[in-house]
């Protein structure tokens, strides 16, 4: 008996302790093993520049940032969500590349009432018919970047096209982005495992149909090896290869090296916009880090930055749950990549830009911003979300 | 289309190839000792990780390939001497589990020493772009990596075929207590045995690791093909390696290359392109399975 009143009171200790909120606890659950590893380091490592330039904190009170790796297997990423929301008692949640994780992972965090600040994974799904008051995009919708390579294609006239994309619903809304603004003729759409990585089987039905143009979403280590094997079978030649930011950033022009050199690519943000924020991240990520940021890590950073202004908003009271919604639609920072703001899908609303790879002034390969594809562009299903 | 078939054949023959270096090593160690080795894949990952580190620390591929090898066959002589030595005469699940755990054990320790992000490992210069041979162009490096494979299965067969070491190999598969009593040292004959697989393993993985990737768990889903290999070659049986891995290898190829393609005809393109493989999967499996219906020894038997 006495030691059910004592853990009783123990839970009770526990449970006051909690609402008193004197820190902000974040589950950052992302792919960092495996050949998807890169991506979910960038974002990890962009978030933590954040909260150090925070000094440790967001909105004002310490910060407490736990890791976990979901080794791009939904499974695995279901558990651990269940720690982060049942056991660790989190305020936020982010750090998910693939949508088919983040489709996996996304009722049981909303059904918790938790914030997911998503910095990479935006399902088509989640940005209409299942919008959800605590699922944010901080970075695009999955088909946007498609969409500003779809047009700037469509605009150069290239009319005989394949497409390569992973068989998963990430790689199912690159088509129908891509697809939504390119009008030309597809000649075939040629879909892989999620994870393939050697592509000769591929490479020569593209060979077979000689298209003038590739576009391919491959992330991570698949994009690598794609062009790799791409370069390997001598299709360069007669074939110009397009993708989304996603598969020519700098973990791929780093492993891929000068042979990714005038190939376009689409991004909402690229390491040589001008503005103060901007100038800043890079600088400060290339000190801490040693390499250049991408797309990715600029994301992690803007979540991380997304919540410290939510935070602040709400004078730390995040049991608020209506309060802290209203203060994350608002959006009271200043985002790496200039302007944007949230639709009513909680999405964003933004420009995309053009950038092609090349030599910089140092003779570093590396992306070049060309102009802007799309501005104030939002996303096709808006219209299908009944935001609660 | 000659360009078309050609290619995916030589894809079919490339992949099988590299399968065979890792069944030729599993079925010896299977059909001569009897014993499981599920470790097999992940000397092959092992090797590959030597491979790339040596690779980068040399700044040439070829001597990396060179030291990895002889690094992997090390490893593979401490393994044998110390853990498999032991094993040979345990039943199956002692050598089902002790092999397991040392998966387990590979992984978490190369997760230790290169992290859990893919290790780069890049083909030399001369051979990233493709070779052209009258209007035919093939990518160079996987020309390369067929006349290795071709090497090998016939430094095989000269060795198990044509030499006298072979003929033990051979009288050891087909009959260990007679081979023993006839005097030869089957102990010494299986570390050899042994240490070469190993090397097979690790040349494997270091000349697949530019066009994979050289990271944790690259061994379990190459193991569970060579292991395919191996049922329906016959095991023990170095020719049923060859014929068996080339079976798998171009099933897999046909399987996402023409499949896809003539299921278009009647359903969408996603729809198509994941049926293909799980079909081509699904030849593989039904085949081992018939194979095991009607010639349970496998197309080659070692044994008589």
């Amino acid at each position: 008996m006495l030691r059910h009143v004592a853990a009783f009171t123990a839970a009770l200790l526990l449970a006051s302790s909690l609402q008193a909120a004197d820190r902000i606890k974040v589950g950052l659950l992302s792919t960092l093993s495996g050949a998807g590893a890169g991506l979910g380091v960038d974002i990890r490592d962009g978030f933590n520049l954040a909260v150090k330039q925070l000094n440790g904190q967001l909105g004002g009170l310490p910060a407490e940032v736990i890791i976990a790796d979901d080794q791009q297997s939904p499974d695995v990423a279901r558990q651990m969500a269940d720690k982060f929301l049942k056991k660790d008692k989190v305020d936020f949640m982010t750090g998910i590349v693939f949508s088919n994780i983040m489709l996996a992972v996304g009722p049981t965090v909303f059904e918790n009432q938790t914030f997911y600040i998503s910095a990479n994974a935006g399902p088509s799904q989640y940005a209409g018919e299942q919008c959800n008051p605590y699922f944010f995009n901080v970075a695009w919708q999955n088909d946007n970047l498609h969409e500003a390579v779809g047009k700037y294609v469509q605009d150069k006239g290239f009319r005989k096209l394949v497409i390569v994309t992973p068989n998963y619903p990430g790689g199912k809304d690159a088509v129908a982005g891509f697809r939504r603004y390119y009008k030309g003729m597809v000649a075939e759409e040629i879909y892989t495992r999620l994870g393939q990585l050697d592509y000769a089987a591929e490479l020569a039905q593209v060979r077979a149909i000689k298209p003038d143009a590739l576009f391919f979403f491959l992330p991570g280590g698949m994009g690598i090896n794609f062009v790799k094997q791409f370069v390997a079978t001598g299709l360069s030649r007669d074939t110009q290869l397009f993708a989304p930011g996603f598969s020519a950033d700098e973990d791929v022009i780093k492993a891929v090296g000068p042979a990714m050199m005038g190939m376009f690519n689409s991004s909402h943000w690229a390491h040589d916009m001008d503005n103060p924020e901007n100038r800043r991240f890079v600088a400060d990520f290339q000190k801490e880090y040693g390499r250049l940021p991408s797309l990715y890590a600029s994301q992690g950073y803007d979540a991380a930055r997304l919540m410290d202004a939510a935070v602040r908003d709400v004078q730390g009271k995040v049991e608020d749950k209506a309060a802290l919604r209203k203060a994350l639609e608002a959006k009271r920072f200043k985002s790496v990549r200039g302007e944007f703001r949230f639709n009513s899908n909680h999405y964003p609303i933004q420009n995309y830009y053009l950038r092609v790879i090349g030599k910089d002034a140092s003779g570093r390969v590396t992306n070049k911003s060309m102009g802007t594809i799309f501005t104030n562009h939002s996303d096709a299903y808006v219209g299908q979300c009944r935001m609660k | 289309m000659t360009q078309l078939i050609l290619e995916q054949a030589l894809n079919g023959l490339q992949f099988g190839l590299m399968l065979f270096l890792l069944a030729a090593g599993l079925t010896l160690v299977f059909g001569i000792m009897d014993c499981i080795n599920l470790a097999h894949g992940s000397l092959y990952m092992v090797g590959a990780y030597f491979v790339a580190a040596a690779a980068q620390a040399a700044d040439s591929f070829w001597i990396g390939l060179a030291v990895g090898v002889a690094g992997a066959a090390l490893l593979g002589l401490l393994l044998e001497l110390s853990l498999f030595r032991r094993l040979y005469r345990r039943d199956h699940l002692a050598q089902v589990l002790a092999t397991f755990a040392l998966i387990l054990i590979a992984n978490e320790t190369v997760r230790m020493i290169w992290g859990a992000q893919p290790v780069m490992l890049n083909a030399p210069d001369a051979l990233a772009g493709p070779l052209e041979i009258a209007g035919f162009s093939y990518p160079a490096y996987r020309l390369v990596i067929i006349a290795f494979g071709l090497a090998v299965a016939g430094l095989l067969y000269l060795l198990v075929a044509r030499s006298r070491v072979g003929m033990w190999v051979r009288a050891g598969a087909a009959n260990r207590e007679m081979t023993e009593a006839l005097g030869i040292d089957v102990q010494r004959l299986f570390t050899a045995v042994f240490v070469f697989g190993a090397a097979l393993c690790a040349l494997a993985g270091g000349l697949l690791g530019p066009l994979l990737a050289v990271q944790v768990g690259m061994g379990e889903s190459v193991l569970i093909l060579a292991f395919v290999v191996i049922i329906i070659g016959g095991i023990g049986s170095v020719r049923g390696a060859l014929v068996g891995s080339l079976i798998v290898g171009t099933a897999d190829t046909l399987g996402r290359a023409l499949l896809p393609t003539l299921l278009r005809a009647t359903l969408p393109a996603d729809t198509a392109s994941m049926l293909g493989p799980a079909l081509a999967s699904i030849l593989i499996y039904l085949l081992m399975a018939a194979i095991l219906f009607f010639r349970p020894q496998g197309l080659f038997p070692a044994r008589a």
